[in-house]
């Protein structure tokens, strides 16, 4: 048992996915690679297209059937990538879930939430209906639906914004998976009721030892629950790190146009904000070289030539950047602490 | 100079009737806006913050003439927009136009950007529509597009490229209000800050007036002179941001400001109280926010507060402003 605590949960290895969109084949993921113990939290930030929601579905096992995936993904040493869909169906909702971002689309208005909580103990636990029941009770009650064994036989439109969210994250725990994959948990919800969300996400990623990948683009909300990052941009991680130290010292200048983007409270009207030039490029025509390089103020002609390494600027922290000499004696980042 | 405001929004109610339940009991009825008052004046922009279902988007709907309010009035320059005659109204409707959350929504897919931006005048003029393309090609140009994308579709252009048009086409008419229901919530990061100084750089250029409605404080306080926040139909509190976010008197205004994650380093998890949503159809006495307020006393639950002056242009509606504005303020970031 020892090995196993010190075993990763998940490793990724250079992950590759290709994609076929409308505008032709597109390399919607390139070379991500990186592997989580049990109990550690992940975040993945980025803007649309950025490859992040991809990652997570590769891990699924949730991509369309044209895609192609190279490299590597181990669950406890075990191949996932190229596995039977038979095979996945059994991992899937059962040591592996998924927090989706909208919850009236992840969850099926016909049917009862007594019902879709049940699904997964039915099918993988092989629960009786009774059994199911009580349980889908029991771990409503857990998510903080009020009165659950009155409301269960309820429909998904009879509920809140974020009572929904609560009844997914209730389907998504029913296994009591070893990896929580949230994608945009609360980006559909209240400031207020996504405070309460991700409470209630950390509380139970704590209470059943789970490993969590969270997925956002809101540098807030990543600051506050992960304990590593990892920044993508037009399918690449462009820097990764414990969270506190990418905080700290921001080393690519993509990192830092996002978190100078931000409108900030206390900026007051009048000052104008820091914008990242140009806009997210498609996925299909990504420049060569560096997938930053026509937006980046600090380019150089180097920069356009191939696909910069990572480099190391401080313990755990990686950005992939040949210019961190200049981006990191901006510091930022440092300032807002 | 006349200082009579551009929008003057008075005692504003709107009710809506739930399907009825059972066939002896009247049917319940949703107090979307529960007596709002607001100005604006020529050239300043109004933010209006609140959570879902406080009524900030049925408000934008009534100042926007779309709906017929229960009672109250929406005076545009001087003219009450529910008093005038439909045709006057239809003449009127080039002073205010409205930038949707959407733009992916908002913009017809079969339609060119040429005939999309143009619409609003060849409703107003009725004139034909070839005749509007120099103006579209200007407006185009304001707004940070090229003329060559006027014979383009919308699926051709990227959100922030979307929300652009969409702004040029509230602009066309050379209104002196836009009301814009969440402008910049479906952009990306790096995309919204270029939206929003395209803003403030109309604004600055055309003298316009903006209602901004958005749920994210940080972008009211960017582009706003003035905050109103509401809660459950009501303004709660209202005043200039900085007051406002700085030296907050609603407990409510607080909670929002609290629940905001900041990005930094060192943030770890803060823990917030379990807060329960209050109901909006019951005509409950006292403050509606009473059962989720950690101040609460007797008194609260009894009586309801008015929006009263707790400073400088700044009102709240909370009778325990005093000790909220006392205690010590969520740190900001800079």
């Amino acid at each position: 048992m020892a090995e196993r605590s010190t075993m990763p949960l998940i490793e990724v290895d250079n992950l590759g996915v290709r994609l076929n969109t409308s505008r032709g084949p597109a390399q919607a993921v390139r070379g991500v690679s990186f592997s989580l113990k049990r109990g550690e939290t992940l975040g993945l930030v980025g803007e649309s297209g950025c490859g992040k929601s991809v990652t997570a579905m590769s891990l699924m096992g949730l991509l369309p059937d044209s895609a192609r995936v190279t490299g590597s993904i181990r669950l406890d040493g075990n191949e996932l990538a190229g596995l039977a869909d038979a095979d996945y169906c059994r991992l899937r909702g059962n040591r592996i879930s998924m927090i989706f971002q909208e919850p009236m689309t992840a969850l099926n208005p016909m049917h009862t939430i007594g019902n879709q909580v049940a699904e997964p103990l039915r099918r993988h636990k092989k629960y009786s209906a009774g059994q199911a029941r009580q349980e889908a009770i029991a771990l409503l009650d857990r998510v903080g639906l009020p009165d659950p064994a009155r409301r269960i036989d309820a429909y998904p439109h009879q509920f809140s914004g974020g009572q929904r969210q609560r009844i997914t994250i209730a389907m998504a725990l029913a296994c009591e998976p070893d990896l929580l994959i949230a994608d945009e948990p609360t980006t559909a919800l209240d400031v207020t009721i996504q405070g309460q969300i991700l409470d209630l996400i950390a509380d139970l990623v704590e209470e059943r030892g789970m490993s969590m990948i969270l997925i956002s683009h809101d540098l807030g909300v990543i600051a506050e629950n992960v304990q590593r990052m990892m920044v993508m941009y037009g399918g690449t991680v462009v820097e990764s790190g414990p969270t506190d130290e990418v905080f700290r010292r921001m080393g690519h200048p993509y990192t830092q146009g996002l978190f100078r983007a931000r409108p900030k409270l206390g900026a007051r009207k009048g000052t104008r904000l820091k914008t990242i030039s140009g806009t997210v490029p498609e996925l299909a025509d990504l420049p060569a070289g560096c997938t930053f390089s026509e937006r980046c103020p600090l380019v150089i002609d180097a920069c356009r030539a191939a696909l910069p390494p990572m480099a190391d600027v401080g313990p755990g922290h990686g950005v992939r950047c040949i210019r961190t000499d200049v981006s990191m004696a901006a510091n930022v980042g440092a300032l807002s602490a | 100079m006349s200082t009579a405001p551009l929008l003057d929004v008075k005692d504003l109610e709107q009710r809506y009737t739930l399907p009825r339940e059972s066939l002896f009991r009247p049917p319940g009825q949703v107090r979307a806006l529960n007596g709002v008052s607001v100005q604006v004046q020529a050239g300043k922009s109004l933010g209006i913050v609140g959570e879902s279902g406080s009524g900030k988007s049925t408000f934008a709907r009534v100042v926007m003439a779309l709906e017929r309010p229960t009672s109250g009035q929406v005076a545009l320059l001087g003219r009450d927009l529910n008093r005038i005659p439909p045709d006057e109204l239809r003449r009127a409707r080039r002073d205010f136009q409205m930038v949707f959350q959407d733009p992916y929504g908002s913009l017809d897919p079969r339609q060119i950007i040429a005939r999309i931006v143009a619409e609003p005048l060849t409703v107003l003029e009725g004139a034909d529509r070839t005749t509007f393309r120099d103006r579209v090609a200007a407006v185009l140009k304001q707004v940070g597009l090229r003329e060559a994308d006027m014979d383009k579709y919308p699926h051709e252009f990227s959100g922030g490229q979307r929300q652009r048009i969409a702004i040029a086409r509230a602009l066309i008419t050379q209104p002196k209000l836009i009301v814009a229901d969440e402008p910049v919530s479906a952009l990306d990061v790096s995309v919204q800050a270029q939206v929003l100084n395209l803003m403030q750089d109309l604004q600055e250029q055309f003298g316009l007036s903006y209602i901004l409605i958005s749920h994210d404080l940080a972008v009211v306080d960017y582009l706003c002179d003035e905050v109103a926040v509401m809660y459950l139909g009501r303004i709660v509190e209202q005043g200039r941001p900085e007051d406002l976010f700085e030296h907050c008197a609603h407990p409510y205004t607080r909670a929002l400001l609290d629940a905001v994650p900041r990005a930094r380093a060192g943030g770890g998890r803060r823990r917030r109280g379990a807060q329960a949503i209050a109901s909006q159809s019951a005509a409950a006495t006292g403050c509606p926010y009473v059962a989720r307020c950690a101040l609460a006393d007797q008194h609260c639950r009894e009586a309801l507060p008015e929006l009263r002056r707790v400073g400088e242009g700044h009102l709240a509606a909370c009778h325990k402003a005093e000790s909220v504005m006392a205690l010590p303020q969520a740190a900001m970031e800079g």
